[in-house]
């Protein structure tokens, strides 16, 4: 197998790229066009002459600190840095002047004079800039030496002159995946300054001065594990020495080829140089032409992927007839018949629709086209849903509605562009942390941000960043306060008429503008509602009409919720009036959870439309699936995952193939659907581990993970990633093949033998992907759809000259409050959310070393609720609402306001979702996750619940030895 | 499917179109119920509309002859 060929120069050019007007130089002779405010070592660089330099790297402003980038440049006096030097016109720049060698010999020798010799045991051996740079400068001699009765001062023994070495001091090893050695640092500052203006979490500092200099993590008596640090390894990456050093390395060896793929987790879609020997990883580093990470990760793409050789991964396919017997291994052939026997066996008995699928988020784009092409062509029915359903369903009908194409308006680079970011019910620096470090750069360069949130969250006040305004809401209130922004808008006449006549039904804006300009709309009116303060919600509506770029970035705080699809149209409406829609810098962003949630979408999950957001109804597009599948097509739209759980309680659902899903703790009324799984006589799990959902089920299809197959995923800003095989399945077969085989036991007759022949399949049947396929994706890296005739290059932004549907439509938004509301016997609201270190259900990131950070879910609770309570920090609290009730762990904090609650769902020892309602949005059935009324009690432990349910957990994953 | 929850998701959506400009509200909940709802979840729910129509909202009344 061959690597993949990196199209493009990987090489570090010492300072980052800059616009401006074109200045011509020359350098050693050679000339060289550049833009104006470029680097002199950067426009060496262009054409190929590599300075050297050991502070400089091109994802940082250029410090200046090494001194070993001096060069001469006629005319000036001295030696000036490179790295600081900005071109100029004519200017005569010379790289290899004998006085420049002289310095750099120098300043390396100096270096090396307090470095220890032992690069052949390092772990950065081969991977040194340090001794790249003592090799580029030709260093053949340190002459610093110990003065005749005493030790050289120096960092790196830990005794020097027979006396301990004050100087010395031990490796950290408390980061579970990094070390830091202080005894190797150069003080180049690359580090602290990665965490500054890369990551912006500002956990790094140099300490001291001259000699003394050390870089520190936190306070005096911190180790990087108890500092601000958030692992995403920006600074190990920066770090030119070992210093900073992945444990992987230190333990594998330096690797030596290298595959770019796209990481698994959220949406933010990052791609990845996964860097092996052999078919071992050994580390993954965030791939610098990555268009939406541009090089950055986070703790979970870069550093959590130990959970592929997991020793809980199961790798065998199993079956039982029961859910109360052990599970059996058996062969794949044994396996996949016993599965196909017993789905067609209830189809014959039960009907053509008793069976259905669930497709993945987490799984390629060709995968679930395949999934949901199993129910439609193989089982004959629409019944397919995708996790979508309980994140961003509303999302689809919301802007699909307004805008006419349900997916964000820009890509991730736009925000570099944006003045003005309202952040509503989204946690980037948490959920999406590679979007939330480009956003805090952003506000960090002067951007304004407005946060709607319950909860004080990250981006709300923290290092060198802080909120113009925080509009901490009421949970289930987001419709009105989105319509009493608008109502400010058109009552003070911010809006922008020329954008609304010329790309908006002007009309419908009218009947919009008299339902917004109620008086029961405004701010004041709605402050008992919501609990914003008016003139608070005044001054951000304003800024926003006003402030330049208005972007806005949601997440599932405004879509899990009674009112989630009308929340969307709000925010649609709120980006039109202010014609903030079709440029860089501005839109509708909703962040997505899943790695893949948008091309699940894409790709026909839902039981309502085909791939491409086509409805089952229309006869052309069925037509076009029909002659190519040679199947009929049912014209009615099938279940959704909640429906499909309440036709099974009440028996006319029986079979589920659910691929890389784990509905039993990631849905919402965990009894609920316990109960519908047990109805079922056939559930089939394909997935990578026994998760809860395979509690109830008897067919185990082993899965693989995102670095053993080839395929696509699709990004929250629509970009189509590679996904590479990095190694071989470890469970014999890509997801896309285990599909396959179940079809084709049933009767199918699929022929793929690669994933680009599913790509061809879906570009062949969807508009927006008509131009997509593996070779340009190959040659381009990424694209984002559409990507047809009328966009060969694939579109960064959308309703750039107009919306998709044409003129874009306002929707009168109506506040409906949500039936669940909190009362004496529920006085408190709780809402649920994710934690940085924990990914969706954590059956991955629990299973790596990522639980350092967060071992259990906890919750929590304000000071006043707790005070009352008598809940002190660390009681077990009983959290119970009308659904179910369990038990954890209380923290308390002012993060949540008084009468809210929060927690994480991370867990299923927790298992948050035994808490959550039935509720659902009123569009979509999208769960209201995000509200539910509890009451918090002190407690003893876990709840008799908890025990039933991990006693039944244990008795379900027994599995019997495989027989001799 | 329990009939208070199917009965609970199409008042929502009525509760939705009620507050929408223009004449054709029922129309636009019928649309929205044959779009998303399964043909046996709408024939359930005019099931139990012929057997007692009284705990639905009246949009979704007017709606059922169109599903």
């Amino acid at each position: 197998m061959k690597d993949f060929i990196i199209p493009w120069d990987d090489r570090d050019m010492g300072t980052p790229a800059v616009e401006g007007a074109p200045v011509t130089l020359t350098v050693d002779g050679f000339e060289v066009t550049v833009p104006e405010g470029t680097s002199v070592m950067r426009a060496a660089a262009e054409i190929g002459m590599s300075i050297p330099k050991l502070c400089a790297s091109d994802n940082l402003e250029a410090f200046g600190s090494c001194r070993l980038c001096v060069v001469e440049i006629e005319g000036r006096r001295g030696t000036p840095a490179s790295c600081t030097t900005p071109v100029a016109e004519g200017m005569v720049v010379r790289t290899q002047s004998s006085k420049v060698k002289k310095i750099r010999r120098g300043v390396m020798e100096l270096y090396i004079s307090d470095h220890p010799l032992d690069c052949l045991t390092c772990a950065a051996n081969g991977d040194c800039e340090l001794q790249d740079m003592a090799g580029a400068v030709g260093l053949r001699d340190v002459r610093y030496e110990a003065p005749e009765n005493g030790g050289l001062a120096n960092h790196f023994e830990p005794r020097t002159g027979g006396e301990v070495n004050p100087e010395w001091i031990a490796k950290d090893d408390s980061n579970p995946y990094f070390t830091y050695d202080p005894s190797k640092c150069i003080v180049c500052s690359r580090c602290v300054r990665a965490c500054e203006e890369v990551q912006g979490t500002f956990a790094l500092t140099i300490e001291g001065r001259g000699f003394d200099s050390r870089v520190s993590a936190g306070g005096p008596l911190d180790e990087f594990l108890t500092s601000d640090c958030v692992s995403c390894g920006a600074c190990v990456q920066a770090c030119p020495t070992a210093t900073l050093q992945e444990k992987s390395v230190i333990e594998l060896g330096t690797p030596e080829r290298s595959v770019i793929t796209t990481c698994a987790y959220c949406g933010v879609g990052c791609s990845f140089k996964a860097e092996l020997n052999g078919d071992e990883l050994v580390r993954m580093t965030p791939y610098k032409h990555g268009e939406a990470n541009r090089g950055h990760s986070c703790v979970k793409g870069r550093f959590a992927y130990g959970y592929a050789s997991h020793s809980d991964r199961i790798l065998n396919p199993m079956i039982r007839d029961s859910i109360e017997e052990p599970w059996r291994e058996v062969s794949w052939e044994e396996a996949i018949g016993f599965a196909a026997d017993r789905m067609r066996g209830l189809q014959e008995r039960y009907g053509r629709k008793s069976i259905g699928v669930i497709t993945s988020s987490r799984c390629t784009n060709e995968e679930t086209y395949l999934v949901q092409k199993l129910a439609r062509g193989v089982f004959m029915n629409n019944n397919t849903d995708t996790c979508a359903r309980v994140c961003h369903s509303p999302t689809g009908y919301g802007l699909g509605q307004t805008f006419g194409a349900s997916a964000g308006t820009q890509n991730f680079d736009s925000v570099e562009k944006v003045d003005v970011a309202i952040i509503i019910g989204a946690n980037p620096t948490d959920a999406h942390p590679v979007f939330g470090s480009r956003l805090k750069r952003r506000v960090r360069a002067g951007a304004k941000l407005i946060v709607i949130d319950p909860r004080k969250t990250d981006v709300v006040r923290s290092a060198h960043i802080e909120a113009a305004h925080h509009l901490p809401l009421r949970p289930g209130t987001n419709v009105a306060v989105v319509t009493a922004m608008a109502h400010v808008i058109v009552d003070e006449k911010l809006y922008d008429e020329a954008f609304i006549r010329e790309r908006c039904d002007w009309n419908e804006f009218v009947e919009y503008m008299e339902f917004v300009q109620d008086v029961r709309h405004s701010p004041e009116m709605t402050e008992m509602l919501t609990g914003v303060p008016a003139e608070e919600l005044r001054k951000a509506a304003r800024l926003y009409a006003t402030g330049g770029n208005g972007a806005i970035y949601y997440g599932l705080g405004v879509t899990e919720h009674s009112q989630g699809s009308t929340t969307v149209m709000g925010i649609a409406n709120l980006a039109m009036m202010t014609g903030n829609i079709g440029r860089e810098g501005v839109g509708v962003n909703p962040l997505r959870g899943q790695n893949n949630v948008q091309g699940s979408c894409d790709m026909g999950s839902f039981p309502h439309e085909l791939p491409g957001y086509r409805h089952v109804k229309g006869d052309e597009v069925r037509a076009l699936f029909e002659s190519k599948w040679g199947v009929e097509i049912d014209p009615e739209p099938g279940l959704r995952i909640p429906n499909m759980l309440d036709a099974a309680v009440s028996g006319s659902f029986k079979g589920l193939y659910c691929q890389g899903e784990d509905i039993l703790q990631s849905d919402p009324d965990t009894h609920h659907v316990a109960a519908g799984l047990a109805a079922m006589e056939c559930v089939i799990v394909h997935d990578l581990f026994l998760n809860e959902t395979a509690n109830y089920a008897h067919v185990f299809l082993p899965g693989s993970t995102f670095l053993e197959k080839d395929g696509t995923f699709t990004n929250a800003e629509r970009r189509i990633n590679r996904v590479r095989e990095v190694m071989k399945p470890r469970n014999g077969y890509a997801d896309w093949e285990v599909t396959q085989l179940l079809a084709k036991a049933m009767g199918a007759d699929w022929t793929y033998t690669h994933p680009s022949q599913i790509m061809d399949e879906i570009a062949e049947t969807t508009p927006g992907f008509a131009n997509v396929d593996y070779a340009m994706l190959e040659e381009r890296g990424s694209v984002q759809w559409p990507c047809n005739d009328d966009a060969p290059d694939g579109s960064p932004i959308m309703h750039v000259d107009g919306f998709v549907r044409g003129k874009g439509r306002f929707i009168v938004t109506e506040y409906i409050p949500t039936d669940e509301r909190s009362g004496p016997r529920f006085p408190l609201l709780l809402t649920t959310g994710r934690i940085l270190s924990q990914y969706n259900v954590g059956a991955q990131t629990r299973r790596t070393e990522n639980s350092i950070w967060h071992d259990e879910d906890v919750l929590e609770i304000h000071p006043h609720d707790a005070e009352v309570r008598g809940v002190k920090e660390g009681d077990w609290v009983k959290l119970a609402s009308r659904s179910g009730e369990t038990s954890l762990r209380a923290t308390i904090t002012d993060k949540v306001v008084p009468g809210v609650v929060y927690t994480t769902f991370h867990h299923p020892d927790t298992q948050a979702n035994v808490i959550t309602t039935d509720f659902s949005d009123w569009a979509t059935n999208c769960p209201e996750y995000k509200v539910t009324a509890v009451q918090v009690g002190l407690s003893n432990g876990p709840t008799e619940w908890q025990r039933q349910y991990n006693a039944q957990a244990d008795r379900s994953r027994r599995i019997l030895p495989a027989a001799e | 499917m329990p009939h208070d929850k199917l009965i609970r998701m199409a008042n929502q959506i009525a509760g939705f179109f009620a507050t929408q400009p223009g004449q054709n509200q029922a129309e636009r909940v019928a649309a929205h119920l044959n779009d998303f709802w399964g043909p046996e979840m709408r024939a359930e729910l005019k099931a139990h509309a012929a057997e007692d129509d009284s705990d639905l909202a009246p949009l979704v009344r007017d709606a059922i002859p169109l599903i």
